[in-house]
């Protein structure tokens, strides 16, 4: 098209509450340049409250007002989420900040953390509070991810209110967020145990499995064997199973952190992802291989571990400490997360992590679960495609009446939100027939030649 | 055989792609003069509106064209020559056929409204009616659409999405009183009322007046009413696109392209599907010219079985449709008149908050088999639907195992309970039960027993 359609104003009252958004990221600089440790904290706390009361303000407004339904006017005709300036300057920021946090915010050995040290001191208070002891470049992240799926997840919940499915899926992933990636691993430290994850599992979270972890944890007694056992049996007993009955959702958009920050705070991203053959070619190249590899690791790290040390020499140790680098840091955070304006929310999830991978094996192979496609109905309108996080395109499915199942599908329901004929559906049942298209949909079907 | 198809909506596309598939070999030409590749029409509002890009309306990517060798021509076909098997293009070149099939779809219809050719006054079928509804709405504080169908309340949404103004004119009482009976057409006004659009019931466009600079300033209704506005949607339905056919009087046309069951033209080797043929003798129950996707796509594959030598008759089986008005859902399976029809009982459900709704038709006398459904707000599973229709269940049989058809996502209300009750009330002389809440496992049941 050679016009675009004109976009409409922005109402005021919009517009303050993204002004206090703005203000509260205003405050986050002042806290990171000003030198005084009081104000540092005023700052800090200013700059938390503007930016949560203006991003709920701001979704109140945006989707509270108009009547519960789809809400995706201008999507792709706004620079912030159709790949314009606003999403460019958003990813290197993210970018940028990922970088800093990665490799330049360690602690020197002298309590300072590099760019981000007086972010990281202004939580001090609260981390001694939660964790006992002060807080560090982890925790500074760790409050902002968790504020982020809380916040995010207001704007959700607004946003979707007329689907109890999105409801209660949304308010799934932040409770998994804030209780068991934040507050109980804070507790655990309070209490002088170790700090433990229970809604990450191996192969994600990899080294839950390495010798290494699991003998440590071991050495801690009672709660350290139960999370050694919790670990095991989650990754190699409850994954199957519960993927068995559910499909992939069970984790991937319900439980697990990543995917809580992509569909709360990167859910205004997910029409960027690539459909086309040539990302789904590029999907089966990278993730097949990287879940290969981190099995790999941790069978090397065990065998060695087994020959007390003299099989194999250091190889799994130098195998995971690059694993770690290159897939547990770059792809998962700088390029998961970082490009989420520009390459969508699941980049990660989509292309790197061999818990999606593992996972999607089974669902493909091993479950009830699948999209249904109601007959004939489909009007090839695109509009489940383009909300696909996973890149899916859906459409092909659903306009031959075949029923979706992919590898990649993690079963966040927007599609069947999204859809303006009620085609879609996730189901669960039988798997006899589970691939059985509608018999409504083509010439050769029942229909037309009997 | 070189099969050529002028049109490349779904009705030509689903035409090509069966061809195809049961003869490999064949060499298929596909000629469209409005795009390049197929895109599908239904999804228009959906670029306008910034939910999709212009490119994510199409079916399909660019490269499957060629892989599966379907030559795409973009260039507009002005002349058939049925007696030489020749097409002439716009572009100066003519194509040799064996076999033609015209899908050439549909034109908006414009009745002669005076001030019908101002700028600003459109109607909404192909691409560059969006175009112009694009550069044309830029800038402006209302819109008119005129009718009351499903065009119409597409437009209306269209304009809201962008903040300007739209004022729908309705001929009739209610909304698409042709089609909704007027419980269903009430829910569907709620819609309108709720997203501040305004519609004149029972006003019909007088006509259309223009500015100096020849632009549409304001309508005048039947009222005698003006209402400034600077740009007018109409939505009075489509016409079959006659053009090209009408190049050649060997091919007999009335409103549309006449075509037999097979979908044979009155010319040998030339045949007509979709929304441009009109049927010399249509199913009992069925309209003569049918204009929706659905409909495109079962004539598209039914006539390439015939093109392919295995001769198939067109049977559109039993009726379904779908719609969205604003944030309402709308399915329809089989028969749904709009008012009363000697010898057919309707029985309807509303959910108190009026976002749902259910209808289902039955025979008046026993044992009461079930015709049709009118669903607002709620999915229904077309295949149970449909067994039912042809099964000719006992409406009490339906309700019954009413959770069978129940296709609304996980968590959603289950609103089985509610409409049992309510059939109880409306038709206490026959008891029904309810058997089964929704859900795949059910399925399996012999629900239609």
């Amino acid at each position: 098209m050679t016009t675009a359609p004109p976009l409409p104003a922005t109402p005021p009252a919009e517009k303050l509450t993204l002004a206090v958004v703005a203000a509260g990221l205003l405050a986050l600089l002042l806290a990171l340049a000003d030198a005084d440790a009081g104000r540092q904290s005023l700052w800090f706390y200013l700059a938390l409250a503007l930016v949560s009361g203006g991003t709920l303000a701001w979704s109140w407004l945006k989707f509270g007002g108009a009547p519960a339904g789809v809400q995706h006017h201008n999507l792709w005709l706004r620079a912030s989420t159709g790949r314009g300036a606003v999403a460019w300057v958003t990813g290197l920021v993210l970018t940028g900040f990922y970088v800093v946090l990665y490799w330049y915010s360690g602690d020197d050995g002298h309590g300072h953390f590099g760019p981000l040290d007086h972010l990281v001191h202004a939580l001090d208070g609260f981390s001694q509070w939660l964790r006992a002891r002060p807080a560090d470049q982890w925790f500074l992240y760790g409050t902002f991810y968790t504020l982020a799926v809380l916040l995010m997840g207001g704007r959700a919940l607004w946003k979707y209110r007329h689907s109890r499915y999105q409801l209660i899926r949304t308010a799934s992933v932040m409770f998994f967020q804030l209780g068991f990636a934040f507050l109980i691993p804070g507790v655990l430290l309070f209490f002088q145990q170790p700090e433990f994850y229970f809604s990450y599992f191996w192969p994600l979270k990899y080294d839950y499995l390495f010798p290494g972890t699991v003998t440590s944890l071991l050495q801690n007694g009672g709660l350290g064997i139960f999370m050694v056992f919790w670990g095991a049996v989650m990754s190699l007993l409850a994954t199957p199973v519960l993927t068995y009955f559910f499909g992939k959702r069970w984790y991937c958009s319900w439980v697990c952190g990543c995917g809580g920050l992509a569909e709360t705070a990167g859910d205004p991203y997910r029409q960027l992802s690539d459909k086309s053959r040539a990302a789904w070619r590029w999907e089966v190249r990278l993730i097949y291989p990287i879940l290969g590899i981190i099995v790999a690791i941790t069978a090397l790290l065990w065998v060695h571990f087994a020959t007390g040390g003299t099989l194999l020499g250091q190889a799994g140790t130098v195998a995971a400490k690059w694993y770690g680098f290159a897939i547990g840091s770059v792809f998962s955070g700088v390029i998961g997360v970082g490009f989420y304006p520009i390459m969508g929310s699941r980049v990660w999830c989509r292309f790197g992590c061999p818990m999606a991978a593992y996972l999607g094996l089974l669902q493909k192979h091993f479950s009830r679960f699948r999209i249904s496609t109601n007959g004939g109905q489909c009007i090839s309108c695109g509009n489940c495609s383009n909300v696909c996080e996973m890149g899916i395109d859906v459409k092909q499915y659903a306009q031959r009446g075949e029923p979706i199942i992919r590898a990649a599908c993690v079963g966040c329901g927007l599609c069947s939100t999204a859809c303006p004929r009620g085609v879609l559906n996730l189901e669960n049942g039988p798997r006899q027939g589970r691939y059985q298209g509608a018999q409504l949909i083509h010439a050769d079907s029942l229909r037309i030649l009997s | 055989m070189h099969l050529v198809i002028v049109g490349n909506g779904i009705t030509g596309v689903s035409c090509a792609l069966a061809v195809r598939r049961l003869r490999p070999e064949a060499r298929i030409t596909l000629v469209s003069a409005e795009s390049p590749h197929h895109y599908s029409r239904t999804a228009l509002m959906y670029v306008y509106m910034g939910h999709l890009r212009p490119q994510d309306i199409k079916p399909y990517e660019d490269w499957f064209w060629e892989e599966n060798r379907l030559t795409l021509v973009h260039a507009t076909a002005t002349a058939l020559s049925t007696r030489e098997h020749r097409l002439s293009l716009d572009n100066g070149t003519t194509l040799a056929y064996d076999q033609l099939l015209l899908a050439t779809g549909s034109e908006s219809r414009r009745p002669d409204w005076p001030g019908q050719h101002l700028a600003g006054v459109q109607g909404l079928y192909g691409l560059p009616d969006l175009e112009a509804m694009a550069r044309d709405t830029h800038g402006i504080s209302r819109g008119v659409v005129v009718g009351g169908g499903l065009i119409g309340v597409e437009l209306a949404e269209m304009l809201h999405s962008r903040g300007i103004e739209p004022l729908v004119l309705v001929r009739d009482a209610h909304y698409w009183a042709s089609v909704l009976p007027p419980e269903e057409a009430n829910l569907v006004d709620r819609q309108f009322e709720e997203n501040h659009v305004p519609v004149r019931y029972r006003t019909e466009l007088r006509e259309i007046l223009g500015d100096a600079q020849g632009r549409v300033r304001a309508v005048r209704t039947t009222a005698g009413k003006e209402i400034a506005c600077q740009w007018v949607g109409l939505a009075v339905g489509v016409t079959p696109n006659l053009a090209l056919a009408r190049t050649d009087p060997a091919v007999e046309t009335d409103r549309g392209i006449l075509v037999d069951e097979h979908l044979r033209t009155s010319v040998p080797n030339v045949w007509a599907a979709g929304d441009c043929a009109q049927h010399r003798r249509p199913g009992a129950g069925q309209v003569p010219i049918e204009q929706l996707w659905y409909t495109g796509r079962m004539q598209g594959e039914t006539v390439a079985h015939t093109l392919c030598g295995q001769p198939t008759a067109y049977r559109r089986g039993v009726w379904f449709n779908s719609a969205k008005f604003f944030n309402l859902e709308y399915q329809t399976y089989g028969e749904a008149p709009a008012g009363p029809v000697p010898g057919v009982e309707s029985f309807y459900w509303e959910h108190p908050s009026g976002r749902a709704a259910l209808r289902v038709y039955f025979r008046a006398g026993a044992p009461h088999a079930v015709l049709g459904f009118n669903a607002l707000g709620l999915r229904l599973r077309q295949a149970v639907c449909e067994q039912w229709i042809l099964a000719q269940a006992p409406v009490t049989t339906v309700l019954a195992h009413l959770g069978a058809a129940n296709f609304d996502p996980e968590f959603f209300p289950q609103h089985e309970p509610a409409v049992l009750a309510a059939f109880r009330r409306q038709f206490p002389q026959l008891p029904v039960a309810l058997k089964q809440r929704k859900g795949l496992w059910g399925l399996r049941l012999p629900f239609t027993t």
